[in-house]
């Protein structure tokens, strides 16, 4: 048995972002064919454009197209790509300066070896098939072939000033999905096997003597790890609770249902769980409640193994008996 | 200014780490050495700063718990920065410059190898142009290396000499993952990886916690016979595009280094995760032939991420402590390709404190 | 050298929505950014340190974004930090930058604190699901509920009391032309008919999600000698304690306590209900102004929501609490703190247009995060202080 519970999580959204008008403009351009560069206060011409200038901190709107074609200043190879890379098969990944631009791009590169590419060598933007306004527009740069002219669209001498486009680029949606191996601490594994065998267990920390449930890598009182391991109670005392009447991602439990700390009895912290089993307008600060578990078929390392507490009948407990635990 | 000292240091490095990513059971142990180190115990530490990352975790908020390390009853005055463990240190040095603390305890933690590395800090890159292609942080490294070869201004066998050298030291560094060098032709002689990198050219993916205690006038001669005192500290950031920026050069590591007077260091700790990083701010710092390079072997043989900057400290600290060097140098980086850089000096001598 | 004199001599702040569809990252913080400028009559070239605050990466999907904005934030081979303390960022990175200035290693310092939310969904961002956990709560409302009811169990408070704050911050709003809600006509009564998200806290008395952005100038004393009306820093607090420890008090945290003791003793307020004149509060639902009055020694425990409820917290009453609007009105999370710190450096300055407190001279920021187990205040004043 290794030492601690693992198990894969990932950790994925599409952010919306706004591009503002800088970024939105260069889009725009990718979106009708064309390369987009910004002229900085210093003359240069920049791929993509700079949000402000590196020395007035102004803005940027000197916009100008540049060339599809151009040469690598850079490369190196990717011999072992990642996920979500414009290629899953081995590629280069290029510095490009455009013909027009002085600062170059970077981008992917397609070759099959690193011998098929050098500093030097002249490339032109392979465009995608579909174009939505998004760097992705440009699926890659790929090699001129031989005796292909070697200038494109744009003559370097005379980088054309663009206007604004009709329909301005202003979003892009960006997946991000990244994969982890999650890892519970010792001590949480501790608690989450004792739960896969119908046990709630806490641990003592051996200095201020409280019983924490889960237990802890480190007592947040006195920063010593929790030890001796206590199996508790699976009654409890509702310390306080919300009723949760709004839905949000992720959700289990169709609302209105009550969400609960219970002190269990034994514990010196409670634990956050659900009240079912009676309606929430009758759940009360001080109720006596009991675990209630899922079929034992259905369990797994975790807190879901407990489906819920239920009151158990019992009159409610003191005030004073869980006041110094809200 | 006040003279502020290193007087504590502890590190674990790790290939993989089996347990959570808030990294606690890493930490107290950590906080344990620096306390045997010190004979204080956490009511002796004015202030506290941590240094890590959510992305790296996987989860927001993965520095929360961490103070549970601490042991927070009563209440503690703590801060944290989204930064290597170095600039974590940097606002306790800022915090005790105030006057208002005379002490502090730093640290910093990370799994990197929680995700796929490289992958996750492409998460680091601009997010419009950049991430949607996820360039992982090898290839950017290999776009700045190529850079350098081609301009003449290092070669494979420079690179090679680096890693050799490193993996040598290494071997008298238990924390390192990665040691044994061989030679320099036998290094040259192994595959290419990312071409222009072979893999000895980049740092192996680290998991690992660092912690750092700083000690002000007399409350640092109290703790050690020879305090490593900070007599200069400096950091700055560059542009992060890979177009703007000459990729062959760091800026704002040779701002940071002429900031502080360099004269007289004998020992360099320099925080370079890829091997021609370390010849960039060799040239950058202007660090002539004898000063001795990451004699821990470096971050080419073992680089925690958001402590491997931090742990550059506390290694040239130990230098001093044991009375090998005088004066050295410890340098940690940020960002791709050496985008951000701080650069500090500790002295056995208070005097010449240029802060 | 001690701690040598600081004062806030820019306020910037960015209107705030629930989506600046209009600006990238970095166009919302230069909208802050070149309004703090602005008001302190400087340049990005005249500025020596740059610091960034912001909560949880996981908003805009982007590691340490400080570095892909360093350029655009004119910190281009300039000293950069970035600060992280959840929702107590904004005021901690305000105390960061004050401390670089107060240390004497700098003297004009530029500081930004943002959240663009829309680019996510903050209740995904903060409870993204874990192996093994359970998803119990419903964002930070189901959290923050149970502690109220805790609340009013403990103080016997009225059951209304959380609407007169919300009424109360939400008509402030309509005098600050930034603030993300400006909902007319907000009454008790209307409060009290919203919808019960996460009873006990209703609909009206939660914060929007925004976008914005909010930056300082924070300079030494010779510079501020420059400027009209400076803000002088009269004391910085940060503390911190754990998220959840056995018998930990979640209404009335001990880190908030002796935060705001050490604030009031720094500062030389030995009452502090009388010496300050207003204060900004982090109030993200309703209920939490009475318990932060108790907490921060406004009121006795268990009294604070009779100040509320017999409106001595509204612009005219002894303690003017969030006349900006507050939290409960403009919420970027990362730059909520900083607002708050922001929005009392503009009182003290008078400086705050319709929603000025006449003739203030202290004003306290507060900011909290997390579970509320982390703190940053600070008090700031209109003349420079004597300790």
């Amino acid at each position: 048995m290794s030492r601690t519970l693992q198990a894969p999580v990932t950790v994925a959204f599409d952010y919306t972002r706004s591009t503002g008008p800088v970024i939105g403009r260069f889009f725009s351009g990718l979106r009708d064919g064309v390369v987009i560069g910004g002229r900085t206060s210093a003359g240069e011409v920049v791929v993509p454009p700079l949000e402000f200038d590196p020395v007035t901190h102004e803005p940027t709107t000197d916009f100008v197209e540049v060339s599809s074609v151009g040469t690598v200043t850079s490369w190196t190879w990717v011999p072992e790509p990642v996920k979500a890379q414009p290629f899953d098969r081995p590629f280069a990944f290029a510095l490009v300066t455009l013909d027009g631009a002085t600062a170059p791009l970077l981008h992917a590169l397609d070759v099959t070896s690193p011998e098929d590419v050098s500093t030097g060598m002249r490339v032109r933007v392979r465009w995608a098939a579909e174009r939505t306004g998004a760097i992705t527009d440009i699926a890659c740069f790929e090699p001129l072939a031989p005796g292909e002219a070697s200038t494109g669209s744009t003559n370097e001498a005379s980088s054309q000033v663009v206007e604004p486009v009709e329909t301005p680029v202003t979003g892009v949606v960006v997946p991000v999905s990244l994969d982890y191996d999650y890892a519970a601490s010792p001590e949480e594994s501790l608690f989450y096997r004792g739960l896969n065998e119908g046990k709630i267990m806490g641990q003592r920390c051996p200095t201020c003597q409280k019983v924490y449930v889960p237990p802890r890598s480190a007592c947040p009182a006195d920063g010593t790890p929790t030890e001796e391991e206590v199996e508790l109670s699976q009654t409890g005392t509702i310390t306080t609770f919300c009723i949760v009447n709004v839905p949000f991602l992720g959700q289990k439990i169709t609302p209105p249902y009550v969400s609960a700390y219970v002190l269990l009895d034994g514990a010196d912290i409670a634990v956050l769980h659900l009240i079912l089993g009676v309606p929430a307008e009758e759940v009360r600060m001080g109720m006596r409640v009991k675990a209630v578990w899922k079929p034992k078929e259905e369990w797994t390392f975790s807190l879901e193994n407990i489906d819920h507490f239920a009151p158990t009948g019992d009159p409610d407990a003191d005030f004073d008996t869980y006041k110094h635990h809200l | 200014m006040r003279d502020v000292a290193v007087v504590g240091f502890a590190q674990r490095q790790m290939p993989e780490f089996d347990g959570s990513p808030t990294c606690v059971e890493l930490l107290v142990p950590l906080f344990k050495e620096c306390y045997e180190q010190t004979g204080w115990t956490r009511k002796d530490v004015g202030f506290w700063c941590s240094g890590s990352s959510d992305y790296l975790a996987g989860r927001s908020f993965s520095f929360v718990q961490a103070v549970d390390a601490i042991g927070v009853i009563p209440p503690v005055n703590e801060s944290h920065v989204e930064m290597d463990l170095a600039w974590a240190m940097y606002e306790a040095w800022i915090k005790i410059q105030t006057g208002e603390v005379d002490t502090a305890l730093v640290y910093a933690f990370g799994k990197s190898s929680a995700g796929v590395l490289r992958r996750t800090l492409a998460l680091q890159l601009e997010p419009y142009t950049m991430t949607p292609l996820w360039p992982d942080t090898v290839s950017l490294a290999g776009l700045q290396a190529r850079a350098g070869i081609d301009a003449g201004l290092w070669d494979e066998r420079a690179m090679a000499e680096v890693a050799n050298r490193s993996l040598t030291d290494a071997e008298k560094n238990e924390y390192a993952i990665r040691k044994g060098g061989s030679s320099v032709e036998e290094l040259l002689a192994r595959p290419m990886y990312a071409d222009p990198l072979r893999k000895h050219d980049c740092s192996p993916v680290t998991d690992g916690a660092a912690a750092i205690v700083l000690a002000a006038g007399d409350r640092a001669r109290e703790v050690r016979d020879r305090p490593a005192w900070i007599t200069g500290v400096s950091h700055h950031v560059d542009p992060m595009g890979m177009g703007v920026r000459d990729l062959t050069r760091s800026p704002s590591a040779q701002r940071s280094g002429a900031a502080l007077d360099l004269g007289g260091v004998e020992v360099a700790e320099l925080h370079a995760p890829f091997s021609h990083q370390e010849l960039i701010l060799r040239r950058e710092l202007g660090l002539a032939d004898d000063v001795a390079i990451n004699p821990s072997g470096g971050a080419l043989t073992s680089n925690p991420m958001f402590s491997g900057g931090g742990i550059r400290v506390g290694e040239a600290a130990k230098k001093v402590w044991s009375g090998d060097a005088d004066k050295v140098l410890a340098h940690a980086t940020s960002g791709p390709a050496l985008q951000q850089n701080l650069v500090c000096t500790l002295a056995a001598s208070t005097e010449g404190n240029n802060n | 050298m001690g701690k040598q004199p600081a004062a806030i001599i820019g306020v910037g702040q960015t209107h705030h929505r629930a989506k600046r569809e209009d600006v990238s990252m970095a166009g919302l913080c230069r909208e802050a950014i070149d309004r703090a400028l602005a008001d302190a009559n400087l340049s990005l070239d005249d500025i020596d340190a740059i610091v960034v605050g912001k909560a949880p990466d996981l908003f805009e999907g982007v590691m340490m974004p400080e570095l892909f904005l360093a350029e655009a934030l004119g910190a281009a081979g300039k000293p950069l930090l970035r600060v992280h303390t959840a929702g107590s960022v904004g005021g901690s990175t305000a105390i960061v930058a004050s401390s670089l200035v107060q240390a004497g290693v700098h003297k004009r310092v530029l500081t930004v604190a943002y959240e663009k939310q829309s680019e996510s969904n903050a209740m995904w961002a903060l409870s993204v699901p874990l192996p093994f956990n359970m998803p119990v709560h419903a964002g930070a409302g189901g959290y923050f509920a149970p502690h109220v009811r805790s609340y009013i169990r403990r103080s016997q408070a009225p059951t209304h009391v959380g609407a007169i704050v919300a009424a109360k911050d939400r008509t402030n709003a309509l005098k600050n032309p930034y603030a993300h809600l400006h909902n007319e006509g907000t009454t008790v009564e209307t409060v009290l008919a919203s919808q019960m998200l996460w009873d006990p806290i209703r609909y009206d008395e939660t914060c929007p999600s925004s976008d914005g952005a909010c930056a300082l100038v924070i300079v030494d004393e010779d510079t501020a000698a420059s400027s009209p009306n400076p803000a002088w820093i009269h004391g910085t607090v940060m503390r911190s304690e754990a998220t959840t420890a056995a018998e930990r008090d979640q209404v009335n945290p001990q880190a908030g306590r002796d935060a705001a003791a050490a604030l009031w003793k720094q500062a030389g307020i030995t009452n502090p209900i009388e010496e300050i004149d207003a204060a900004e509060i982090y109030v993200p639902f309703s209920w939490f102004e009475p318990m932060w009055l108790e907490n921060l020694g406004f009121a006795a425990e268990g009294d604070g929501w009779k100040l509320t409820e017999a409106g001595e917290t509204a612009m005219d009453g002894r303690i003017p609490v969030n006349c900006s609007g507050g939290v409960l009105s403009s919420n970027p999370i990362g730059a909520s703190g900083m607002l708050r710190f922001g929005e009392a450096a503009l009182q003290v300055r008078g400086a705050a247009g319709e929603h000025q407190v006449d003739g203030a001279r202290r004003a306290l920021g507060h900011a909290y995060g997390g579970g509320s187990q982390f703190f940053a205040m600070w008090v700031v004043g209109s003349e420079k202080p004597s300790n």
